[in-house]
């Protein structure tokens, strides 16, 4: 579909093709890598223990669960708004495997069996919901998902025997490993930092294995693919598999930071914040989700103040996203990652005049 | 009728028999072992009822929806806001006023103009980018929902019906018969009756208008073909400007309604996007006798089940949504691309 072709082709908003860097060997890496990496992980000696836990703990997750959505949307083209719910979903059965303040429903488990056994059921609950969505397609699919969403949160309230109905679960604390209380501001920013560093390098793996090129192809063409032999459906199906256990990685991340889940986490507000969180980003590279997370978490965070500063009531919160977001995907449909080529764009249309316009084919 | 019951013997009479079970139940006196099964008749017939015209205004709402989605390719997911945005100005002038079809006639108006200004600002400049066009509506009703909030709070407010419409109405539905013999009658708001039957009547002038005057026609080409339609020569921006008017305006008639049944909240706005969104999917894109049969079917489902298993009533409406999509992806009444 066109549309969606326009939000997620491998050029950028100029024509160019993505540079690829190559992974191979520390020489071959750029050197943007090697600057983002080094502030990361001396983050800490610089920034508090608020900024950690709150602020990067909180995107590096959001990030994650929003990479699930720009590795559906932008390489498989399929924009599911069900990712947080399968988040949510692992993060309730880490709860309901493992040790939490609900006794009479946590089976308490260790924890190398409540992860595996999370993952396994929030990976099958996002290939089932990936079954149903893709006979579907575009704004089919959104509308399927965010139904599928929306039943899982009401299901997830009214269910006391397993989720512990509108309560949900509290103090589901991580493990205690090697000694270290993962709790804690500083290891469990490096806890979150090595999850999505991981998340991040294995979706641009997989977006240049066979498989993930293959999902491309099915993206720009789908019936090319299937004649060419490829089982389109099945290549879809295994893409929600794969984002979903990413989100489910994150959803038992979110669980350990947040030390409990509930109800709202999984409610359609966070559903839609994903979707936010993915476009503010783009959804042309991995990287895009993270900066929108970022992005996305300091507003929530400051809100208050800059909305004071402007003198405006402090809980217009939902008014300052809104807006920007609004901003954002009428004027750049690539999200902050399609400025800078846009930028670059307009400088060199002020020389040239033959430049096409960037970003509106 | 003849022709799907051809092509579909098996799931003809599955229809026929759930039909025509419903209604010897709602019409015949219930044999003494029912009650034991279904409960009251009266609970039954309540939930029937409030189903059916919860289904009206399920209706009101989807039609829009699904109008504008079919002539104009145009996702709109700010249309729950619009609902919304109908109900509170239905509020404000049935408040200030003291007349309540004059909130109706001012909610339309002010939410057909809103829908102009959608239309111009939105969706012109992003014609055939669904999911942009997705996107900016997901971020316009963030952006209402918050604003509404500003200006209203978070109070729930309730439209009152007039004196003439108070009350409710004695239906020659027999609910129990007393030992004497004498039966004891249902009694029903005779205001949820009348806007059903409102609602009823718009359906079919819609249906009318569609099928049977030159505008409709317009409309029914644009929906099958419509660079075909504007090649020969029909002005098709302004049919566009229209239809989304009117759906725009049905949606703010409909948040009158809604405030008048229920009430009118913050978070009305989601769910009445996601009841249209259901009711669509199950009925099929762009049709408006599915979006009849869809609403008639999720309102049905909302009520009968917070009657019968009150814990997963919501989740139901979406079984049934999942069902509907596994065996026939378009919809009941969608047609295949």
């Amino acid at each position: 579909m066109a549309p969606i072709d326009q939000f997620v082709s491998r050029t950028d908003a100029a024509g160019r093709p993505h540079r690829q860097p190559a992974l191979s060997g520390p020489a071959n890496i750029p050197w943007r890598y090697w600057c983002v990496g080094f502030i990361l992980v001396l983050m800490p000696v610089v920034a508090n223990s608020f900024v950690l836990f709150q602020i990067f703990g909180w995107a590096f997750i959001l990030g994650m669960v929003g990479l699930s959505l720009m590795f559906l949307g932008g390489y498989g083209g399929m924009v599911s708004l069900s990712q947080m719910a399968v988040a949510g979903l692992a993060a309730y059965m880490v709860a309901v495997f493992g040790m939490s303040g609900v006794p009479q429903v946590s089976l308490g488990w260790p924890w190398w069996l409540a992860v595996p056994a999370a993952l396994v059921i929030a990976v099958a609950f996002g290939s089932i919901v990936g079954a149903l969505a893709v006979r579907t397609e575009g704004i089919y699919t959104i509308m399927i998902t965010l139904a599928i969403a929306t039943a899982f949160f009401y299901f997830v309230r009214q269910n006391y025997t397993i989720f512990n109905g509108f309560n949900g679960f509290n103090q589901v604390l991580p493990p205690q490993l090697f000694g270290v209380d993962w709790r804690q501001p500083v290891p469990i920013y490096y806890l979150t930092l090595g999850f999505a560093t991981l998340a991040y390098f294995l979706v641009v793996y997989v977006s240049r294995a066979p498989f993930g090129l293959a999902l491309q192809g099915v993206r720009d063409n789908p019936r090319r693919m299937a004649a060419l032999g490829y089982n389109v459906t099945a290549h879809r199906i295994a893409a929600y598999a794969f984002a979903s256990f990413i989100a489910a990685v994150a959803g038992i991340l979110l669980v350990w930071l947040n030390a409990q889940v509930s109800p709202g986490t999984v409610a359609i507000g966070p559903a839609i914040d994903i979707l936010v969180i993915a476009v503010i980003g783009g959804m042309r590279h991995p990287v895009g989700p993270f900066i929108g997370a970022l992005i996305f978490v300091t507003i929530r965070t400051f809100a208050l103040d800059i909305l004071v500063s402007l003198g405006i009531p402090g809980e217009r919160f939902q008014l300052l996203v809104g807006l920007t977001f609004l901003a954002i995907v009428f004027w750049s449909p690539d999200g902050i990652l399609g400025l800078w080529p846009r930028f670059r764009q307009w400088l060199t249309s002020a020389s040239s005049l033959t430049g096409d316009r960037g970003g509106k084919p | 009728m003849i022709a799907y019951y051809n092509r579909h013997p098996v799931w003809s009479l599955v229809v026929f028999l759930v039909v025509a079970f419903f209604v010897w139940a709602i019409f015949a006196a219930w044999p003494p072992g029912l009650e034991a099964v279904l409960g009251k008749k009266k609970v039954f017939l309540n939930a029937i009822f409030n189903g059916i015209t919860l289904g009206g205004l399920y209706f009101l709402v989807a039609s829009g929806f699904t109008l504008i989605f079919g002539l104009m390719k145009n996702v709109n997911l700010a249309h729950g806001s619009l609902y919304m945005l109908g109900g509170y100005i239905g509020y404000g002038v049935a408040l200030a006023t003291g007349f309540w079809l004059l909130s109706f006639v001012v909610a339309f108006v002010v939410v057909a103009l809103v829908g102009i200004v959608l239309q111009y600002a939105v969706f012109r400049r992003m014609e055939g980018e669904d999911l942009r066009q997705t996107l900016v509506t997901i971020g316009i009703s963030i952006v209402l929902a918050d604003l509404m909030l500003w200006i209203m709070g978070g109070n729930t407010f309730q439209i009152l019906a007039p004196e003439w419409l108070g009350g409710p109405v004695r239906l020659p539905l027999v609910t129990a018969v007393k030992s004497s013999g004498e039966p004891v009658y249902m009694t029903y708001p005779i205001v949820r009756l009348v806007i059903f039957l409102a609602s009823v009547v718009i359906g079919v002038l819609m249906w009318l208008a569609l099928n049977r005057t030159r505008i409709g026609m317009l409309v029914r080409a644009g929906v099958d073909d419509r660079d075909m339609l504007s090649a020969t020569g029909v002005r098709i921006q302004r049919v566009f400007v229209l239809v989304f008017a009117f759906g725009a305006g049905l949606a703010g008639m409909a948040g009158v309604v809604g405030g008048t049944f229920q009430s009118v909240a913050p978070g009305e706005d989601t769910r009445f996007l996601l009841a249209s969104l259901v009711v669509v999917i199950v009925g099929g894109m762009g049709s408006i006798p599915g979006a009849a049969l869809g609403a008639l079917i999720i309102g049905l489902a909302e009520q009968v089940g917070s009657v019968y298993f009150p814990t997963y009533s919501v989740v139901l409406t979406f079984l049934i949504m999942v069902v509907v999509l596994a065996f026939r992806p378009q919809g009941l009444f969608g047609r295949t691309r």
